[in-house]
This record gives C-alpha cells, sequence and structure tokens, in this order.
C-alpha cells in the first residue's frame, strides 16, 4: 500500500532512535501517540491534537479512505504487532472513531 | 468447481439455480448496477443479466452524482445489491442466498450470443459525464479465454482470491471471467487486510492463485502475515516495482504476472517484471503511433481506442510503459483525470475559479498513490463545506489534499495554470535562496 503522498513519508519503523517503551501507556497515553502515528503516516495537514476521539476517522470525519485505512493497518501491524481483520474491524467499528482504534490497539497489542 | 464461498464449495448445478433466482429477481429492468460485495453473488447477478438479456453497468465509481448521471443514461435501471443498508438513490433489488440454496440436476452450459451487449463500462471523461464503453459479450470474454496461454492459467483448476472489486474490468475480467470461462473456481470473499488475504488464501486448495495490485501487494509484504503456499500472483493497474516483484516471488515462492489493460481495452498486454521490463502484447492487438498518442486495435478491440499512457514500441508485439500523460489521475487503481476533476471543482456554486494539481512530482516512487490537491477562489465558502460538496461528486481518492483556498490561481502572463506553479503553493517555502 501506499505510502502517502509524500517521499517526505518515513514510516516509524526507519527512524534512526528506538521508539520509546510503551507496553506499560494506559489508552489515555495511546491516544495522542496514534494520532501522531495517523497524521505522520498518512502525512495529514492537521495537527494530531485536533482530531476529534469521536468521530468517524473515514467518509465524513477526518475523511480517510480505505487506501489511508489500509496504511494505518499496516502501521499498527508493524508498531504494536496488531493485524486487522475485517471481522474485528466491523463488530467492533474500529475505525468508527479514533477512541475505538486506540481501545482496540490497547486490548490487542502485543508489543 | 464454480466458487468459494466462506470455505464451502459451490458446484455449477447450484450456480445455475442461484442464477435463475437471480433472474426471476431482477424482474423487467433492462440495465443493472451490481454492486454485490459479496464475489459470488456478484457472479451470480452478472450471470443472470447474461441470460435474459439485460445488460449490466459499471460505472468507475458511486457517488451521488455519478448515480444520477447513470440513471439518466439507462432511466429503467435498478440496483442489485447484497448490502441491507446500501444507500445507493437507485430502485434496489436484493440479492441474497438465503433464498437461493436449489440446485440444477444436470447443469448445462448457457450460450450467449458473442455480438450481443453485455455492459456499458464507464470511464470519468473530461467533461463531467461519465463515458459508456458498449462490451459486447465477444469482446469481455476474447482475451479472457487467452489467459490458460498467456498467463499459465490451463492446465489445472485454480482457487482465484481476489484483492480487487469485481466491479472494474481488472475484477471482472481476472475474478469473475477467467473462472467462469476457464473452469477456474473464484472466491467470494474480497480480503481487504493482510490477515484477511492470508486466511483466505488459507481456506482454498491449491493451485492458489492471488490477483492484486501494488498497493495491495505492498501491504501484504510490509505486514509480515505468513502466507500459505501460492502458484501464481497477477497484479495490475500500476507499474509494480522490481524490487516489490521480487519480494513477492520470493515470499509466495511462484511467478508474478503484471497484465496492462485498460477499462476501454480490456487486458492487452503481459509481463513478469522479475524477467524484463518489456510488456508482451496478447495475440492479435497491434499498437500504432498517431503523433505522440497510441491507438490499439485488433485481436479482441473490435474499434480504435486510444490508450492514455506513454509507450514505446519496441517490436512488433512488444513495448514498453514510459509514463502517464499528464492530464491523467491513476490512484490506486482508479482513473481519472484533471480536466474531470477541474470540471466538478468548477460546478460547486460559490467556486469563481480552481484546479486540481499532482501533489507530488510525477512518477515518482509511489507514483501509484501519489494523490492530488486543489486549489480554488471561493470566498464565500469554507474548506469544510466545499469538501462536503466535492464528496458529492468524486471518489474519495481524488478528494485533495491539500484543498487550498486562494485569492486567485497563479496564472502565468498567457493565463496558463502550470503544474509547478499550484505545486508551489501547497509547499512550504524554502528559508534559504539558493545561491550560484
Amino acid at each position: 500500500m501506499p505510502p502517502p503522498r509524500s517521499s517526505k513519508l518515513r514510516y516509524m519503523s526507519d527512524h534512526a532512535t528506538p521508539l520509546k517503551h510503551l507496553s506499560s501507556a494506559s489508552d489515555s497515553d495511546l491516544l495522542p501517540e496514534i494520532a501522531g502515528l495517523i497524521v505522520e503516516a498518512l502525512n495529514l495537514d492537521v495537527a494530531p491534537g485536533s482530531i476529534d476521539p469521536d468521530k468517524p476517522l473515514y467518509g465524513e470525519g477526518l475523511g480517510l479512505d480505505s487506501i489511508d485505512i489500509l496504511e494505518i493497518a499496516l502501521v499498527v501491524s508493524k508498531r504494536y504487532g496488531v493485524q486487522l481483520r475485517a471481522d474485528s474491524a466491523e463488530n467492533g467499528g474500529i475505525f468508527g472513531s479514533l477512541r475505538r482504534l486506540v481501545a482496540y490497539i490497547g486490548a490487542h497489542r502485543t508489543r | 468447481m464454480l466458487a468459494y464461498r466462506r470455505g464451502q464449495p459451490i458446484r455449477a448445478g447450484q450456480f445455475l439455480a442461484d442464477v435463475a433466482q437471480g433472474v426471476s429477481a431482477l424482474g423487467s429492468a433492462s440495465h443493472v448496477l451490481n454492486v454485490c460485495a459479496d464475489r459470488y453473488l456478484f457472479a451470480v447477478g452478472f450471470a443472470a443479466c447474461l441470460l435474459s438479456g439485460k445488460v449490466s453497468l459499471l460505472p468507475p465509481t458511486h457517488t451521488a452524482e455519478v448515480i444520477r448521471q447513470l440513471s439518466e443514461f439507462a432511466p429503467d435501471v435498478v440496483c442489485l445489491t447484497d448490502a441491507p443498508d446500501c444507500d445507493i438513490d437507485l430502485p434496489h433489488v436484493a440479492l441474497t442466498l438465503d433464498a437461493t440454496m436449489g440446485r440444477v440436476a444436470t447443469p448445462a452450459v448457457p450460450q450467449i450470443d458473442a455480438a450481443r451487449a453485455a455492459a456499458f463500462v464507464f470511464t470519468s471523461g473530461s467533461t463531467g459525464t461519465p463515458v459508456p464503453h458498449r462490451k459486447t459479450w465477444s469482446s469481455l470474454t476474447a482475451d479472457v479465454r487467452e489467459a490458460p496461454a498467456r498467463l499459465g492459467l490451463g492446465a489445472r483448476p485454480c482457487a482465484i482470491v481476489a484483492t480487487v472489486p469485481p466491479q472494474h474490468m481488472y475484477g471482472l475480467e481476472n475474478s469473475i471471467l477467467v473462472a467462469l470461462l476457464n473452469g477456474h473456481a473464484l472466491c467470494a470473499e474480497r480480503p481487504f487486510y493482510p490477515a484477511d488475504i492470508a486466511a483466505v488464501l488459507a481456506g482454498v486448495p491449491r493451485p492458489r492463485v492471488l490477483v492484486s495490485t501494488p498497493v495491495h501487494l505492498r501491504t501484504l509484504m510490509g505486514s509480515g502475515v505468513e502466507l500459505p503456499p501460492l502458484d501464481l500472483v497477477i497484479s495490475a493497474t500500476a507499474p509494480l516495482a522490481v524490487q516489490l516483484a521480487l519480494e513477492v516471488e520470493a515470499r509466495c515462492d511462484c511467478e508474478l504476472l503484471e497484465i496492462y489493460g485498460t477499462t476501454e481495452t480490456g487486458q492487452i498486454a503481459s509481463r513478469r517484471p522479475t524477467a524484463g521490463a518489456e510488456w508482451r502484447l496478447w495475440p492479435g492487438v497491434v499498437l500504432s503511433k498517431r503523433g505522440e498518442e497510441t491507438w490499439v486495435l485488433g485481436g479482441h478491440v473490435e474499434e480504435p481506442k486510444r490508450l492514455y499512457d506513454v509507450l514505446e514500441l519496441t517490436g512488433k508485439d512488444t513495448f514498453m510503459l514510459q509514463g502517464r500523460i499528464a492530464d491523467l489521475v491513476n490512484i490506486a487503481g482508479k482513473r481519472s483525470s484533471l480536466a474531470y476533476l477541474n470540471h466538478q471543482l468548477n460546478s460547486i456554486p460559490g467556486v469563481l475559479d480552481g484546479a486540481f494539481f499532482h501533489a507530488d512530482e510525477p512518477d515518482g516512487e509511489r507514483a501509484d498513490v501519489a494523490r492530488v490537491g486543489a486549489c480554488a477562489v471561493a470566498p464565500g465558502l469554507d474548506a469544510t463545506g466545499l469538501m462536503a460538496q466535492l464528496r458529492q461528486r468524486i471518489d474519495p481518492v481524488f478528494l485533495p489534499r491539500p484543498l487550498l483556498l486562494v485569492e486567485r490561481l497563479p496564472r502565468n502572463s498567457t493565463g496558463k495554470l502550470l503544474q509547478a506553479a499550484l505545486r508551489a503553493l501547497a509547499t512550504p517555502q524554502p528559508k534559504t535562496t539558493r545561491v550560484k
């Protein structure tokens, strides 16, 4: 998939410095972290803090489309070891909002 | 075996019984927009149209504006759907399998008139109205009948798993028609996430074929999910980087073949990117140059069609792909043009002037998913309202990033808008000036 739009884009895994260890982070710490991850991965022109955690991430909300969702899934699998599945995504509506995505990752992360 | 659905095999007898149910469900409408997400149900609906003299309509997208235009093109069009919450603004015909569990005892292969119109496939055009391309049954199927020879899909019945929808030419040909015509089995699921792709593949017997795109293959490789052994991977919609092709072949332990085709022509060439960059044409297909333009005719291409890529002809039946023409926009396999997008933007009440641009340099590393941006002069509108209006008109992948509201567009002294000037508006100005 597609890393978005510009060659400026880097994956989190490309960073030279080690990532902060996060296994003890609670959802409230995860929320800004994942908001930042989304903005960086998709090269969005918004501040991570300005994403409404209760609005849909796709369509009318943040305006993401299926290409973006695949990209987020890839970043999430690399960073947290969570492989998203369509049935889990639908049943939980995890892209229904940033808060739901964060809760799902918090519950299923392996790293 | 004709299909696999949720791991269960479906034989021709059940398929034909389901098709008969589809025929009666569709009633008297003569045009059908088949939006079934379940690939088996799509095949049932498509075959029901073929057997009852109906024409399938395949538009490039399902925005409200395109649906309105479709119903102008064919006022009796109905929407065949398997989604209870389908919000397409047309009369609905529901297709579910719960009502269709019969079986034809002694199935006979239906005969279909080669010259009849099977479908209208639409391109977005440049004037705001989708352009219909009439597909006879023979023009739709002649290239697919070459699949055994050109793609090695012949000797043994394969199970075909596709990550692309059947509603566009590539998916229709390579996940529906190739199965129905050549004795392979289609898989009803359309897996999206890498873990889903791996699970659907593992749920069907070998030989397994994966029909996909550079976008999906890149994610699949990047995710690190474990894949069962595959026997062939097919990619189309955008050129695949050689490095990714090598990785796919190594991880899947099989060949990766690329198909080159267009909505207008169907598939006309193939190559194995790890063996060379040159494309080889389908039998009978001939390319010719008209000035800078490349045209195609022959084989299954019944009328001359223009190609919207820059091609270098290297031999009687070979060519190299040099890139896209400047106006073309191709994002993740969806095709549009700057002219079409500009028309939509400038049709919005309150927009005085507006233009789309390629947000990245053309032919960059991520050319297959490089987005478009837009500038607009619209004093009474804000970006959110303008975006909401655009969403009604154009496919989400073409929504501009960024969307800039400006006082005037950067036209040059002759009134022309240069892509570079538009792109510069979206790029932060460098802080230092280069000194010679």
